[in-house]
């Protein structure tokens, strides 16, 4: 813990992060105090479970918006896996081990490619993965422009697991998987010479250079990382949905890039924790659970609510870090 | 018209007869498209002393430091670390071979700690990860080796520049303890800034390591400096042991010795600068100055009066110019303008008081590549107009025609691209440009650089008709013979600070203006 507190420290960056978490407590009582059953652990648990994919999403962009870059194919890269997916499992009856290693592997090689090109075209980062985000999507309707419902032994029985805690609450696999990726993120941000470039190459990418870091290579693997993780998403995707369909996750690239951004990471890079995407993507769930607790107001208020916090979160991490330089 | 490189004598007295260079460049030449940048240039660094290298601006400085740190190839030449010849191809390899760079901006990452910004690439690792403590522990013993006190864990970017300096130096140091080049690592230091950062070089030096120095100060070459190397105009000037020259003598190398004869300013021009000179000046500078980039400075410029602004580059002369132009706002002091206070905040406020300015960096701030002869002629005065009433095209024809026979601009046809013209021609465009909003004082930041003998001496008689029309003009170059010829009085600048405004009578000599910049006569 101690370590953890000092990373914080270090990078003087932990301000937002405190805000969102208490944000995220202020609104758990509020909700609490409002309605009820609402102050109940699964209903927490249930964030995890409902957002596990987007969790994983939002990793992968902590990587990328940490460099300074950004990354607008994670939705149509995770509705291409999920499509993927279920086309080779239901159509051609490929086993589920076989095709969750092989989607897993599309998305890292068309990260990496992204990151590729970005690199040595000194292309901006925007407009290449905008490319991938449209190619991603058509070629979900390549395969098929129905959904295609995944009926298959494994997926649904990985779907139906629930796995029990202790007070009674219970929680999916997927959420495992996402908290594992979680654990993983933080240790290579913090730990490796991989994640420490990572902040470098957000910090100055010139500096980087100057300094000897591997700025292509780092470059290119957090591409590829986010790749992988938009590919996991989907396979956790098709764990909850049971489909494949290319209309899945549309928009998501920017609930996680809001889900960065409220963490606490700075759009121009170099400062942010991935724990605190963790808290960011809470803090989306919890909207969208106190509007459905709410009953009366539509779904879409859940998108009205994220961009007003959106923007407050933006103009904290200007005011804070002005305050830094000044 | 080099001179003779080192004398024997001063190398045994100052190095040692038994001591051979760490770092040896012989006859290095580098050629850009159209231009030699160095030509047979020596340089010698031996273990354990701060070399300076000098020279003015243009005269290959930053382009041998690029060459040594392997950013630009070289085109001949050898280069011998250690005895051995070697291939620098990048940064990372310089670094490598043991030659580190600390640039002017700091290349570190402010966002990461002091400790990580020493060690990141070379952290210590336990078992894969990086061990954080022991990362510390190091980077405060490094630290602590240059008897420097910075906190290791806190953000580079809570440190002050002086301190991110250092901190560079402190990485640098540690890679490779060869050779060290600081790239003019003072220029945005104070005072006690840079006796820590000479405290740090002296403690290097008696290290062992060679330590290459690049300034334009030249006191700070005296107080920390063993020997110096000065490039005149890519070429080798010398290699002499501080102790061997005078300031006056260090400056007249830079320069050059060639002082032309003078076309002196006629006895009229001069009588009627006096006169002028009698009356209110047009504009008046009390005190004027701004933080980090001039001292106050109180300046007079009568009507019809050429001040020329002299001082080796980066002592000020572009900074006050752009305090007069609102280009850059003041921190303190007035401007009067025709005996009334002006408060010169923005480049529109001075063109409404008929300033004008014409920038030493023509393609970055000046003119407008893409757009025709006749395009960039128009466009200061379309802005003075104001957007609602513009000029007709039959006008602006008329505006180019004229201004492109009154000033000899070719090729003579308005519709050129300008990027397609000679730096001279382009210079006469922006000249023309302000002469057309018709000014009362031109202010001109180095109009002759980077252009030819004939389009200077045009530019030069241009200046004398304006003058002698009655236009105020400010004259700054880096061209002593230059500034003498065309002004009535000269500023001098040293250190961001004006030292002296002296007046040509006919006594001021270029030997007179270079012992002022070398010796600061008012200090």
């Amino acid at each position: 813990m101690s370590t953890l507190t000092d990373t914080f420290r270090r990078n003087g960056a932990s301000i937002p992060l405190l805000v969102t978490a208490a944000l995220l407590v202020i609104m758990f009582a509020a909700g609490s105090v409002q309605y009820e059953g609402f102050f109940s652990g699964q209903v927490l648990v249930n964030l995890l479970i409902d957002n596990a994919f987007l969790l994983v999403v939002a990793i992968g962009m902590t990587f990328v918006i940490l460099t300074g870059g950004i990354d607008l194919s994670v939705g149509a890269m995770l509705a291409l896996s999920t499509m993927v997916a279920a086309w080779l499992v239901e159509q051609h009856n490929w086993p589920p081990l076989l095709v969750i290693p092989l989607v897993l592997l599309i998305g890292t090689a068309s990260g990496t490619l992204m990151g590729w090109i970005i690199h040595t075209f000194e292309i901006q980062p925007f407009i290449v993965t905008l490319a991938g985000m449209f190619l991603a999507r058509g070629l979900c309707y390549t395969i098929s422009t129905e959904s295609i419902s995944i009926t298959d032994p494994t997926f649904v029985s990985i779907a139906q697991t629930r796995l029990s805690l202790p007070g009674g609450l219970f929680i999916s696999p997927s959420v495992i998987i996402a908290l594992l990726v979680l654990l993983a993120a933080f240790i290579v941000l913090h730990r490796t010479r991989l994640g420490r470039n990572v902040y470098a190459l957000g910090g100055n990418e010139q500096s980087a250079l100057l300094m000897g870091l591997p700025v292509a290579r780092t470059k290119i693997a957090v591409y590829a990382i986010s790749g992988f993780c938009s590919a996991l998403g989907g396979v956790l995707l098709t764990f909850y949905m049971l489909s494949g369909y290319g209309l899945h996750a549309v928009g998501l690239e920017l609930d996680a890039i809001a889900a960065t951004v409220i963490g606490g990471t700075l759009l121009t890079g170099g400062s942010g924790f991935v724990l605190g995407t963790a808290l960011g993507v809470m803090v989306l769930g919890l909207i969208q659970t106190v509007i459905s607790f709410q009953g009366t107001l539509s779904s879409w208020w859940t998108r009205i609510v994220i961009g007003g916090l959106l923007l407050v979160f933006i103009l904290l991490q200007r005011l804070s870090t002005g305050r830094r330089r000044a | 018209m080099a001179g003779p490189p080192t004398t024997d004598r001063s190398l045994t007295t100052e190095v040692g007869a038994d001591r051979r260079p760490v770092l040896e460049l012989r006859g290095v030449r580098k050629e850009f498209p159209g231009v030699v940048a160095l030509d047979g240039v020596d340089l010698r660094l031996f273990p354990g002393e701060v070399h300076a290298l000098m020279g003015e601006n243009g005269a290959g400085k930053s382009t041998l430091i690029k060459v040594l740190t392997g950013v630009h190839p070289s085109d001949g030449g050898s280069v011998t670390l250690a005895g051995e010849d070697v291939h620098i191809s990048g940064p990372l390899q310089a670094q490598q071979t043991g030659i580190s760079t600390v640039y002017q901006e700091v290349n570190l990452c402010p966002n990461l700690s002091v400790a990580e910004n020493i060690l990141i690439g070379r952290e210590p690792r336990r078992f894969g990860m990086i061990h954080w403590p022991e990362l510390r522990r190091r980077a405060r013993e490094l630290v602590r080796d240059l008897d420097l006190d910075i906190d290791v864990s806190a953000p580079l970017s809570s440190c002050s520049l002086a301190v991110q300096q250092l901190v560079a130096i402190v990485r640098a140091v540690d890679i490779s303890a060869k050779v060290l080049i600081l790239d003019e690592p003072t220029s945005s230091l104070d005072r006690d800034e840079v006796r820590q950062l000479f405290t740090v070089m002296g403690r290097l030096r008696d290290q062992g390591v060679a330590i290459l120095f690049v300034t334009h100060f030249l006191d700070q070459v005296y107080d920390i400096c063993d020997r110096v190397t000065i490039l005149r105009n890519g070429r080798l000037e010398g290699e002499y042991a501080i102790g061997d020259l005078t300031r006056v003598q260090l400056v007249q190398r830079m320069i050059g010795g060639e002082l032309a004869e003078l076309d002196v300013l006629s006895d009229a021009s001069r009588a009627e600068a006096a006169e002028a000179a009698a009356g209110e000046p047009f504009l008046r500078a009390g005190a004027l100055a701004r933080r980090g980039s001039i001292a106050p400075f109180d300046l007079d410029i009568h009507v019809g009066e050429v001040v020329g602004l002299a001082g080796l580059l980066g002592s000020g002369r572009t900074e006050a110019a752009r305090l007069l132009f609102g280009a850059d706002q003041s921190d303190e002091g007035t401007i009067t303008v025709n005996g009334e206070p002006a408060a010169l905040r923005t480049p529109r406020a001075a063109i409404a008081h008929k300033i004008a300015f014409c920038s030493e960096n023509r393609k970055a701030e000046g003119l407008v590549g893409e757009l025709t002869v006749r395009e960039n002629l128009v466009l200061a005065l379309q802005a003075a107009r104001g957007w609602a009433r513009p000029l007709s095209r039959s006008k602006q024809d008329e505006l180019a025609r004229h201004w492109i026979s009154a000033l000899d601009i070719r090729p003579a046809s308005p519709e050129t691209q300008i990027r397609n013209l000679s730096g001279g021609n382009q210079q006469k465009v922006l000249l023309a440009r302000w002469l057309l909003t018709d000014p009362r004082l031109l202010i001109l930041d180095e109009p002759t650089r980077g252009i030819d003998v004939g389009a200077k001496a045009e530019i030069q008689k241009l200046v004398q008709r304006l003058s002698g029309e009655g236009m105020s003009v400010l004259f700054i170059s880096a061209e002593l013979e230059e500034v003498l010829r065309l002004s009535h009085r000269v500023g001098v600048l040293r250190d961001h600070r004006m030292v002296a405004t002296l007046t040509n009578d006919g006594t001021l000599t270029p030997e007179r203006i270079m012992a002022t910049i070398a010796t600061g006569a008012q200090k």
